[in-house]
């Protein structure tokens, strides 16, 4: 496929992680704060190819695995009504809550349907008038848009039986959290491609500049992902704190002008609990007064509902780079893809799983073709 | 849940917040939102994200970065490496 082959060139790969290796001199920490990356490094083996001294932290990149507990809680209550039909990207349907997940929903009867696109819901919505139809709204920058036209449209449709359950989080505040925290290991930032091809990547310049810390902006695929270190670890070793753009294919300085619009116009920026890390202030979206119709929470009730987090799942460390997955005690044993203790097991995109899928048999992986 | 695929438009139906066109992908054809880029024509790529396009791929900067990769490999052979 166009833009993606290319991508994917071993050779190409191996270039760039010798340029890699020739310019490193020290130790660096860098992290990717895009679930989607996160797979890509593990699938292909990226971090494999690198030299020992420079190693990757998979952050909270994954808005499957940060969706608090306290919201899938809210999410199963909501699904279970009768009345309901509750839709949902795939990736949220197994993630654990305090009692089961959407999947155990729907095996007691719930009209749980998995979805692609949230215009998909409001077509249920409309096909379904005596229906409640609600929308599971989680997501990064790359996705509010599309569910900010999903809530818009249905306001310009005058569609009664739709409403969203929010779960927007946003990613400066929260490499503004890692790097303020005082057991930070993270010296340079691959900023995720796509949520930089809505937002841009001006916001990102008081960050790289107030903490002092290189922030280049990456694609997805494997040759992509070793071009970004290969310019952060440029930065690192010559003293740079700036913000780069690898993904120039994709990414503009002011990003994607008619989904920023569109997305201010039905979200606020509201405080967000994150699984795993705790609220950050300013780090996430909430529907506007104007669109407070469409709120799932407050139209079933549910807005008054909060739970504590199970101890056991370091998730909040392994999210913030302090720790690898291999460093919990329960990593596949107590902790795996079918019995999850917590969120990073769940999506593909999480860490904990990504490590169980890829580090346990040894796949698709760059390093061994090498190797071999 | 960031994925986003590039494909090719097809066609456009529509104007505005209801802008609409056919996106090939290696051949598989989708119906996606083109609302957020209004100035995508037939024949441009785009990146689509849960049905919605979010950017039309700069084909000028892909070659740009494929150009830089293919000196990077050049160099490799001036150095005599495998």
């Amino acid at each position: 496929m166009k833009f993606v082959d290319e991508y994917r060139d071993q050779a190409k790969a191996e270039d760039l992680a010798q340029a890699i290796a020739r310019i490193a001199t020290k130790p660096w920490s860098i992290m990717e704060v895009c679930g989607g990356q996160t797979h890509s490094i593990v699938k292909y083996g990226i971090d494999e190819l690198l030299p020992e001294h420079i190693t990757l932290l998979h952050g909270p990149g994954c808005p499957v695995c940060v969706t608090p507990l306290e919201l899938i809680d809210k999410a199963l209550l909501i699904a279970a009504r009768p009345e309901v039909i509750f839709c949902s990207f795939g990736d949220m349907l197994r993630v654990p809550g305090s009692g089961g997940d959407l999947f155990s929903v729907k095996a007691k009867g719930a009209d749980v349907r998995i979805v692609y696109s949230p215009l998909e819901a409001l077509k249920i919505a409309r096909d379904n008038p005596r229906q409640e139809v609600v929308f599971f709204a989680v997501g990064f920058e790359t996705t509010a848009p599309a569910n900010a036209m999903a809530v818009f449209q249905a306001h310009a449709q005058k569609l009664p039986n739709f409403s969203v359950l929010v779960s927007h989080v946003l990613v400066p505040p929260a490499i503004a959290a890692i790097l303020s925290a005082p057991d930070n290991r993270t010296q340079g930032f691959l900023a995720a491609g796509h949520v930089c091809t809505v937002m841009g990547f001006e916001e990102y310049l008081p960050l790289a500049q107030t903490f002092h810390v290189p922030i280049v902006v990456t694609g997805f695929e494997p040759v992509d992902i070793l071009q970004g270190i290969l310019m952060c670890v440029e930065q690192l070793e010559q003293g740079r704190a700036e913000v780069e753009n690898q993904y120039a294919r994709s990414v503009q300085r002011k990003g994607n002008r008619p989904a920023q619009e569109l997305m201010s116009k039905v979200f606020r920026v509201v405080a967000r609990k994150w699984r795993g890390v705790g609220e950050i202030p300013n780090s996430g979206f909430g529907l506007r007064d104007a669109f407070a119709a469409y709120d799932a929470e407050t139209r079933f009730g549910v807005t008054g509902y909060h739970v504590d987090e199970d101890s056991e799942c370091i998730a909040g460390q392994v999210l913030r780079g302090v720790k690898k997955p291999q460093e919990c005690p329960a990593f596949g044993t107590r902790c795996t893809p079918e019995r999850p203790l917590g969120a990073t097991m769940v999506s593909s995109e999480g860490a904990c799983a990504a490590y169980y899928q890829y580090r346990r048999h040894e796949q698709t992986s760059l390093a061994a073709g090498r190797r071999s | 849940m960031c994925l986003a695929v590039p494909g090719k438009i097809l066609d456009v139906n529509g104007s505005e917040t209801t802008r609409t066109g056919t996106v090939s992908f290696g051949g598989v054809s989708k119906e996606a939102c083109l609302a957020f880029v209004p100035e995508a024509k037939v024949g441009d790529y785009v990146l689509v994200h849960a049905g919605f396009a979010i950017s039309v791929v700069d084909e000028a900067e892909a070659a740009q970065t494929l150009e830089y990769f293919r000196q990077m490999g050049e160099l490799r052979e001036l150095e005599g490496k495998p």
